[in-house]
């Protein structure tokens, strides 16, 4: 017998629905027994890393604090991803972003209140958009590769960051650590009261369905996903391929620089050398395994943040070190990637009998 | 600046560029074969811890080395199963292979936090190796000069030898190499298991000579400055070397501007530079065109053959 694959003509929607459910189970179910072979407690540390954080109602608002960020993000790059613009560097304009709000707020000085922190938000999302523009204009002058151009450019971010809280921004009053001085209280988001969950997660939570409406009904959604499926079709219906590359890798930056914004004027009120802390990366975890759909992202970044703040809480009750998260998300990536192909193939398995090819 | 001062600047160059070296030299003939493994520095860092690990069970630091070459390799196969097999996205499938590798070298490490290693001997007697000038030549590690062989020997692979010329075929038109009967999915998964084996090499340099002991994360990044410096290379084997030491210089200053001021600009300058560098290079590639790209024109597309 031999397992034959058969191109499906539309792509299978039980299958975009079962697979990234299957793949979360499956990266518990071998986390289970790989760790138990590794002498480590399996059954505790993914119950810790999975489900703790949903249990405790008092960790809520850490995973909906650490969820935000992954879904206006991962928002973006599925925008992207659908018009095949791969861009990998959300993590650099996610730190842009954050870097230009800083730079309005100490425009302001001790001024505050709704419009500074507007201004502040929307340079964010200038400064994000602006850094993805660079790969923008590379790709559709000088056709650079947007993955490479994208990534690199992250690491030029990161000394960006490094510069500017170790030099001219460097809090005079922080003991000669490098980073800013902390947001005054009129510069910072509001949060709900007697939590620390600020505006930027209902952002998040709105967000998805803005970009569903966008991708589902506007003629801009269809555009982005005319190139990216079929890009000769996209050019005989009159599609400015470039156009959409432009717009995607834009909206994209803009995505990352608002997380970024709302993670500096929300939670952290001060930038570091410690602020770049992954999320632009698990925002492309996020974004397959909500298979590039906006809702799918919504769900998919609150299962990636349960499992950033189980990670931590696993740390303190079975002793395994934090990366050990990373694992988990790296192996759930793994296995949406390995299912993509049921997605899009139908597997028959055929008698060997018959097997004649 | 004295001869000592010079003579210990050029050593730090080496040490910084050997890692990115070698595993640049892997990436460069997984591109080659048309396969973009974004996974290198996860592959760095699996090659650090296996071939920190197997140097303390068996003392034997060549031994460790082979080690690391096989945790990497080994680390790359998954890729290859999924990209090959299951023709999955190339770049998430490289980013996966990059935070498994992180999470996974950390896990592995924490039984090895604070051991000490035997380290290696030197290859030339002790009268070269030591001497305050000719530790030059020849006071290096055996990676050191491995990394240097390496360079012709692929260059050679690539361009003279049968192997290496369907190797690139595979790379530029894989449906014409396959038509004519390679196996375009055998091809890739040996070169894949070649840029494993040697990210893998170029990690446990951190591991086994830069500091011999294992941290956490201890390749920093260099991962990504080898994919930037296949890019930068043009994926061209000398250009590979000379671009691997012009970063090596760039890091160096990072370390120098960091240490004493010794620079005129702030040392984040410098360590942007390989990044930017390699930013402006691939558009000076790339607006040539087809032509002047040396780019394999495959890379990082998957492998539909019609069926």
């Amino acid at each position: 017998m031999r397992i034959k694959l058969e191109k499906r003509r539309e792509p299978s929607m039980a299958m975009l629905v079962i697979t990234p459910v299957a793949s979360v189970l499956l990266t518990m179910l071998i986390g289970i027994v790989v760790f138990d072979l590794i002498g480590i407690k399996g059954f505790k540390a993914v119950v810790d890393i999975f489900l703790s954080p949903l249990l405790a109602s008092y960790k809520w608002q850490d995973v909906a604090l650490k969820a935000a960020p992954l879904i206006i993000i991962a928002l973006g790059l599925s925008m992207g991803n659908r018009a095949q613009v791969w861009n990998i560097g959300a993590e650099g304009q996610y730190v842009i972003g954050a870097l230009c709000s800083a730079g309005v707020g100490i425009a302001f000085g001790a001024a505050g209140g709704f419009f500074v922190i507007l201004l502040m938000v929307l340079a964010g999302m200038i400064g994000g958009g602006a850094w993805a523009a660079i790969p923008a204009v590379l790709r559709t002058r000088y056709n650079v590769n947007e993955i490479l151009s994208s990534l690199m450019l992250t690491y030029v971010a990161l000394q960006v960051l490094g510069y500017l809280v170790g030099g001219p921004w460097k809090d005079p009053n922080g003991r000669n650590f490098p980073a800013t001085a902390p947001l005054i209280d009129a510069q910072t988001l509001p949060v709900w009261p007697g939590s620390t969950v600020h505006l930027g997660v209902l952002v998040a939570l709105v967000l998805p369905f803005v970009f569903w409406v966008i991708m589902a009904r506007s003629e801009f959604g269809y555009q982005v996903r005319v190139v990216g499926s079929s890009p000769t079709a996209a050019r005989h219906g009159g599609f400015d391929s470039r156009r959409t590359i432009w717009a995607t890798l834009i909206i994209g930056g803009a995505m990352a620089g608002l997380a970024g914004s709302l993670e500096f004027t929300g939670v952290l009120h001060k930038i570091d050398l410690g602020f770049p802390s992954g999320y632009g990366f698990t925002a492309i975890i996020v974004a397959f395994l909500g298979r590039l759909n906006p809702i799918g992202c919504l769900i998919a970044g609150i299962v990636l943040a349960v499992t950033y703040v189980g990670g931590q809480m696993a740390q303190t009750s079975v002793h395994i070190p934090n990366s050990t998260a990373g694992i988990f998300q790296a192996m759930m990536l793994f296995f949406i990637l390995a299912s993509d192909i049921l997605v899009r193939y139908r597997v028959r398995i055929i008698p060997s009998a018959k097997a004649v090819a | 600046m004295s001869l000592d001062f010079i003579i210990a600047a050029i050593i730090t160059v080496v040490g910084l560029t050997t890692p990115i070296l070698l595993a640049g030299l892997g990436e460069l003939v997984v591109e080659k074969s048309g396969v973009l493994n974004l996974g290198v520095e996860g592959m760095m860092l699996v090659g650090a811890i296996s071939g920190f690990g197997v140097t303390v069970f068996t003392f034997n630091p060549w031994l460790g080395v082979l080690g690391a070459a096989a945790g990497g390799a080994a680390a790359s196969m998954l890729f290859a199963v999924l990209v090959l097999q299951l023709n999955s996205n190339q770049v998430a499938t490289g980013l996966a292979l990059t935070i498994f590798g992180t999470g996974l070298s950390s896990l592995l490490g924490l039984s090895f936090t604070g051991r000490i290693i035997v380290p290696f001997l030197s290859v030339f007697p002790d009268w070269l190796a030591k001497d305050p000038v000719w530790r030059l030549f020849f006071g290096h590690s055996p990676i050191v000069y491995f990394a240097i062989l390496m360079i012709p020997l692929t260059s050679w692979f690539l361009k003279s030898t049968r192997a290496g010329l369907i190797l690139r075929a595979v790379g530029e038109n894989d449906l014409s190499a396959h038509s004519i009967g390679y196996s375009v999915v055998g091809v890739r998964y040996a070169a894949i298991a070649f840029g494993g084996a040697m990210a893998g090499i170029g990690g446990c340099y951190f591991s086994m000579v830069i500091t011999p002991m294992w941290a956490e994360k201890m390749t920093a990044g260099r991962g990504w400055i080898a994919l930037a410096l296949v890019v930068f290379a043009g994926w061209r084997t000398g250009r590979l070397l000379a671009g691997a030491y012009f970063f090596g210089i760039l890091m160096a200053l990072e370390l120098y501007a960091k240490a004493s001021g010794f620079s005129f600009l702030p040392s984040q300058f410098w360590a942007a530079m390989p990044y930017a560098m390699t930013v402006v290079a691939l558009s000076f590639i790339s607006s040539r065109g087809t032509a002047g790209a040396n780019a394999p024109a495959c890379l990082g597309k998957p492998f539909l053959p019609s069926s």
